[in-house]
């Protein structure tokens, strides 16, 4: 069977079937509620499945496993992080944030402080947080695609970065929150189902027993019993220890601060269903999670070390893709031919799904934070006005994300995902924290915050060995590195908070403690938080 | 209604609530499970990532077969996530759920909403 052909016929399956959704959703959605937020009307289950959609993204699926096929135990990291990183969103923010705002991130922040500063501060970094994780998302896609249908070409991968471009836009434009959630759906039961598919044949292999799996990938590896063990890929020296460490903060303390899954909270009826709707996703994403485990050490054992290695010609991203081949009978054989093209389709969706949620957060923000609230300064704009801006909004960010997507294609994608992360940590984490816990918390406080932590994780970036300095630097040419670590958590989540607590005691702002008091009443009993939209 | 409104409004309701000596008690119900809980598995989540970097030797200790203390930890991390989510779960319906529906009955019958 011609595996091109299938898989083509498999993307535009995903694509149709995404449309569809797409329309149907864009009947039900009328108000400005519809629209940002699909009228609060979704169920603590729906929306746990539509949470685990927005965030396995293609660099939970491909990257991940790619990650443990190629540097063992270390790629575990990742998994473990971004699982425990629920515990935070779970305890600390999900069910006061669903109280006490209303459609974006910095709704809860201008609850009781200063409209203009706060939402300003908070859309920048939504934006930006967003942009980075896209770019990550979209040149995923390009490789993905450029890879599967076996054409390396750069006009292949460009048509198809904008391609993805297109589609996101269009979700959100015609069917807002409700398609993006529809969307979102069908993808998490779609990546389930075929991870599940891949683990059960992996592990058929090996008599489903784990020791046997692990003890033949170790051999196939070359590394021996040292690719089972922490250290392959970060043990080298105590710098790269000290990165370790500082991507596993960021990992675990990112999740609960990236705006597509914060706004996700909004999309329930009450707080309870949103608890509901994060305990749903703990599951699936945990579920998932053990999932990568056994399909990285499923590729390490099963594939070809030339398949995977990059210094060896392979490509990390698809040991996926390519261990659903290897199980469904190897290359050439039909059962290989339909498992590689049925699980290219489901990361394609994958993508899809993920890009949906950004460019919706990211949109969102720009309406309801920046036009309404600053331009505007909330005086007399019509709901309509604000989805009419939120739309044009969708088209300006994803012309941004395409345009910067394309020259991006050299960036790794696990990097640009981890520097989301990072940025979502230092600045809007302790913002949101300091905001539901502590009285004093003001104006001033919330800014330092959010505009320290976004300077702080992107600016230590720059002048870190990612940017210059190396063979595999953005610019391998020239050296202005002088911030050690590719991966800047630990210094600079530490400065969103240190300046989120001087911009606070350096300032007064009676208001914002006062109006703290119907704040904290309002997020732990739902009293006046906004009420789903019935039609 | 419109966020400038939502601004101006401070409804005395909400100080009143504040006041109450259930609302205090729900505060100090709410913070006092997840405050200790989210020291305690941050924490153990760090040990983990420290283990593994600095505590090599340990974390290779093989137990069954291929299977080491590492692998044995990474997924001990996955059983205390699902754990302390499901104790969230029971203590938060058993013993903040109760005390929020009541406040927020307060609220609509003193508020008039």
């Amino acid at each position: 069977m011609d595996t091109q052909l299938l898989t083509t016929f498999l993307f535009l399956t995903v694509v149709a079937l995404t449309i569809g959704i797409t329309f149907w959703a864009s009947r039900q959605t009328k108000t400005a509620a519809d629209f940002y937020s699909g009228g609060r009307s979704f169920s603590g289950f729906q929306n746990g499945l539509a949470i685990g959609g927005d965030y396995m993204s293609a660099a939970s699926f491909l990257g991940i496993s790619g990650a443990i096929a190629l540097y063992g135990y270390d790629g575990f990291l990742y998994s473990i992080g971004f699982l425990v990183a629920w515990l935070v969103a779970l305890l600390l923010v999900a069910e006061m944030l669903r109280n006490a705002g209303r459609y974006t991130m910095a709704d809860q922040l201008a609850f009781r402080m200063s409209q203009r500063p706060v939402r300003t501060a908070a859309s920048v970094s939504t934006v930006v947080v967003s942009i980075f994780y896209l770019l990550a998302q979209m040149v995923g896609a390009g490789s993905l695609v450029a890879l599967l249908l076996g054409v390396d070409s750069e006009a292949l991968k460009n048509l198809t970065i904008v391609g993805v471009g297109a589609l996101m836009i269009f979700y959100v434009v015609v069917g807002g929150m409700k398609g993006t959630t529809y969307v979102q759906i069908v993808k998490a039961v779609l990546l389930m189902i075929g991870s599940a598919l891949i683990v059960v044949l992996v592990l058929a292999e090996f008599s489903f027993n784990l020791s046997d799996l692990l003890g033949a990938a170790a051999e196939n590896s070359g590394k021996g019993e040292a690719f089972l063990q922490p250290g392959l890929q970060y043990g080298a020296s105590l710098t790269s220890k000290i990165d370790f460490l500082s991507l596993g903060l960021a990992l675990v303390l990112g999740t609960a601060g990236l705006p597509h899954i914060l706004i996700r909270f909004y999309t329930v009826p009450t707080a309870r269903d949103a608890r509901k709707s994060v305990l749903w996703a703990i599951g699936l994403i945990g579920a998932f999670y053990l999932m990568t485990l056994v399909l990285g050490f499923g590729a390490a054992a099963l594939l070809d070390r030339s398949q995977v290695d990059p210094l060896e010609g392979g490509n990390q991203n698809l040991a996926s893709p390519l261990l659903a081949e290897a199980v469904g009978g190897g290359e050439g054989s039909t059962g290989g031919a339909v498992l590689l093209a049925l699980i290219a389709a489901v990361a394609f969706a994958t993508i899809l799904a993920v890009v949906a949620g950004l460019t919706l957060a990211s949109s969102s923000s720009v309406a309801h934070d920046l036009y309404k609230g600053v331009i505007k300064k909330d005086s007399a704009v019509s709901e309509d006005d604000e989805v009419r801006v939120a739309r044009i909004a969708a088209f300006v960010i994803g012309a941004i994300a395409i345009a910067l997507s394309i020259p991006a294609q050299r960036l790794n994608i696990a990097f640009l995902v981890a520097l989301a992360f990072a940025v979502a940590a230092s600045a809007n984490l302790p913002a949101i924290i300091y905001n539901m816990f502590w009285r004093r918390f003001n104006t001033r406080g919330a800014t330092w915050s959010i505009y320290g932590g976004l300077i702080a994780a992107v600016g230590l970036v720059f002048f870190s060995p990612v940017v210059s300095g190396l063979p595999t630097s953005l610019f391998p040419d020239s050296d202005w590195s002088i911030f050690p670590l590719n991966n800047p958590g630990i210094i600079s989540i530490p400065i969103g908070f240190l300046l989120g607590y001087l911009g606070t005691v350096t300032s007064k702002d009676p208001a914002a403690e006062d109006r703290f008091t119907e704040l904290e009443v309002r997020a732990l009993t739902g009293a006046g938080a906004e009420q789903a939209v019935h039609h | 209604m419109t966020d400038q409104e939502q601004a101006a409004r401070h409804h005395p309701v909400y100080d009143r609530l504040h006041a109450t000596p259930e609302f205090a008690e729900l505060r100090r119900r709410y913070r006092g499970f997840v405050f200790p809980a989210t020291v305690a598995f941050l924490s153990w989540y760090l040990l983990y990532v420290i283990l593994s970097s600095w505590a090599t030797d340990f974390m290779s200790t093989q137990l069954w077969g291929h299977i080491n203390v590492a692998l044995v930890f990474g997924l001990l991390q996955f059983a205390t996530t699902f754990g302390l989510a499901w104790m969230y779960a029971r203590f938060s319906a058993a013993k903040l759920d109760p005390l929020a529906r009541q406040l927020e009955a307060e609220y609509r019958k003193e508020g008039n909403v």
